[in-house]
């Protein structure tokens, strides 16, 4: 059965290069689907992958009860005390979170920027952080540190330029990165200085926690909700990060799902039409095959045989096309949970090829079901006598 | 002993949704060795009746035994079992596989079987020495001739050694010279390895080959012509 099955399979293929025209139509068919699809799920797994950088299990993020994230958050100076003295926790970071307006360098419009007051305990609490270019701000000074994926992206972000953000004019002294995360799309300021520039004394957006255990969180958030003098919520940051992207990277999926549906009809009929014509043009030398005793099976394996490694073909061009022209392509997009920029890379992970790879067998396996059924099923005299 | 035993056989095609009765009831015996030529005019049903002994189609009534087996009562995989154990079958146009070398086509049948790649090779290599074709092993049917192809056909049909073999018009598309030796060697291969061999043909000379010539007209085969 294995050795009918490989012979007119191998038959089947070496017959490919007088069909190349219409096998070609396959190829190219379900490589758009494969290529499309991988595409845009690489944008989403880049996009989360950004986002899932910045979330360490030892930390926390404390925000305003009710708000999911820290443009909707404020806090005063006694509750950030109160949180500060709590148990298990080793560094706590007040963090001030505002929205600037600055062009970018692409378009020259203005798009969001996020300006995060921190004090310098925030950078031993992020330690990802790190100074590539030119120094930390000076405390009390009106001074910036940019993001790298900032600097990168908005006009006038270099050293040594100043900005004027709500009113107040800075002066930008160092670029930092943070390890690929969302951090490093924002500008960060001594926190004092921002309270004054922007009118909120004393006050913070949020709060960073580093603990002394991650099984520290679901306690420590249990104690601040309960807390009647507290009207606040405390989350891991890994789940902070995940919620803050969830909305968008889903939406991205879906879309790159349903893009790739609706391509993937149109090349499964792609595929059924060149395996019809494919079979048709061999239902004589089917027929002869099954006349002399091979079974029908052979020949539906062998038609799909065929239509998967046409498709597997395709796919492969396709998640090469992707790999080759989007993987570590940098975009940057509105994360819509706080409406500021983040810049991200396209992420063509391995899972996302594989994947692929199964899509386009799958439609390949689709395509050529019903022709090979086609060729298995009519009867052997009638196509013997090849009408 | 009959190796083909056909008795008040029946066959109604549908077409355009009407019954056409192609044969009204045909009894033939077949004696193993007999070498026997079918003729009659053009959709006379020479090809329907060929096809219900070489096991291809069913009858609609009437019993069909061929080499000891009521093909009535055999599944459609069994059928296939036994065409490829029993029947040769030799086409008017060949029916070679054009990807394929003259003798990979011959071992086609022999993939059907339990024997090594190598007894395959040995195996093809003999049929095709018996049709005179070892030189050609390496062509595709493209570079060969009419006569050349029908002649790797034979092989093919010969190898795996069946009883019978079935011929539908196997000189139809060749000139009188290469059909000549087309129906010299359905002869020695009657003769001299024992198969028994019906054949169809329009050709009177081809059918002088035969020991037995066979007419058949309107669904009934009329009269029975010793050679
Ligand atoms: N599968 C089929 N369906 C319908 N009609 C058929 C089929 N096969 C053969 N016929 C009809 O049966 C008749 C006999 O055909 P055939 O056996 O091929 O004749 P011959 O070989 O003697 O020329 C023809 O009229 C043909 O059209
Ligand atoms: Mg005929």
């Amino acid at each position: 059965m294995f050795a009918q099955v490989f012979e007119v399979t191998v038959m089947n293929l070496k017959n490919l290069p007088n069909r190349l025209g219409s096998s070609s139509v396959i190829v190219v068919g379900i490589g758009g689907v494969v290529g499309v699809l991988v595409a845009i799920l690489a944008m989403a797994s880049g996009f989360q992958s950004t986002l899932d950088r910045g979330g360490d299990p030892q930390r926390a993020v404390v925000l305003r009860g009710g708000s999911d994230n820290e443009l909707s958050s404020f806090m005063n100076t006694e509750t950030i005390n109160v949180v500060a003295s709590m148990p298990g926790i080793v560094e706590a970071s007040p963090e001030l979170y505002m929205v600037a307006d600055v062009p970018k360098r692409s378009t020259g419009t203005d798009a969001n920027l996020i300006v995060r007051g921190v004090s310098p305990d925030a950078f031993t609490l992020h330690d990802e952080v790190v100074i590539v270019e030119g120094r930390r701000f000076v405390p009390g000074r009106g001074e910036i540190i940019a993001g790298r994926g900032a600097h990168v992206e908005f006009a006038g972000i270099d050293i040594g330029n100043s900005v004027k953000l709500r009113q107040s004019e800075w002066t930008i002294v160092g670029i930092f990165e943070a390890d690929g995360s969302a951090y490093e799309s924002e500008l960060w300021v001594d926190l004092p200085v921002a309270q004054s520039a922007f009118r909120l004394d004393g006050g913070a957006s949020s709060m960073r926690l580093r603990l002394d255990s991650p099984e520290r969180v679901d306690e420590l958030a249990e104690r601040i909700e309960s807390d009647p003098r507290l009207d606040l919520e405390l989350f891991g940051e890994v789940e902070f990060f995940a919620r803050q992207g969830g909305g968008l990277t889903n939406t991205i999926r879906t879309f790159g799902y349903a893009v790739a549906v609706i391509m993937a009809i149109g090349a499964v009929f792609a595929a059924l039409n060149t395996m019809y014509a494919a079979v048709v043009s061999r239902t004589v030398e089917i027929a002869t095959l099954r006349a002399l005793g091979f079974g029908a099976f052979p020949v539906v394996v062998s038609v799909m045989i065929e239509s998967m490694a046409l498709a597997l073909l395709g796919g492969v061009l396709g998640a090469a096309v992707s790999y080759f022209g989007f993987n570590g392509y940098t975009v940057s997009t509105l994360s819509n949970a706080s409406f500021s920029q983040i810049a991200f890379d396209f992420a063509v992970t391995p899972e996302l090829l594989r994947d692929g790879l199964v899509w386009a067998l799958s439609l390949g396996a689709i395509g050529g079901l019903l022709p090979a059924v086609r060729a298995a099923v009519l009867p052997i005299t009638v196509a013997l006598r090849g009408e | 002993m009959a190796i083909i035993e056909l008795t008040d056989v029946h066959k109604t095609f549908m077409k355009a949704r009407e019954a056409v009765e192609v044969l009204m009831g045909i009894d033939l015996g077949v004696e193993a060795g007999d070498f026997v030529a079918l003729m009659g005019p053009s959709g006379s049903g020479k090809t329907t009746l060929l096809n219900i002994i070489g096991g291809l189609d069913g009858a609609t009534a009437g019993e069909v035994v061929v080499a000891d087996a009521n093909l009535d009562a055999l599944s459609s995989r069994e059928l296939a079992r036994w065409r490829a154990r029993t029947i040769g079958f030799v086409f008017q146009f060949y029916n070679l596989l054009p990807v394929l070398n003259a003798q990979r086509n011959v071992e086609l049948p022999l993939l059907l079987t339990k024997l090594s790649g190598k007894q395959r090779r040995r195996n093809a290599q003999t049929a095709l020495s018996i049709v005179g074709l070892d030189d050609r092993a390496g062509h595709k049917p493209g570079e060969l001739s009419g006569g050349q192809q029908q002649r790797v056909a034979i092989a093919r049909a010969i190898v795996a050694d069946p009883p019978i073999l079935v011929c539908d018009e196997p000189t139809g598309d060749l000139d009188r010279e290469n059909a000549e030796e087309i129906l010299d060697l359905l002869r020695i291969l009657n003769r001299d390895h024992g198969k028994t061999v019906i054949m169809v043909t329009h050709d009177p000379k081809a059918a002088d080959h035969a020991k037995r010539i066979l007419h058949l007209d309107k669904g009934k085969l009329v009269q029975e012509v010793a050679a």
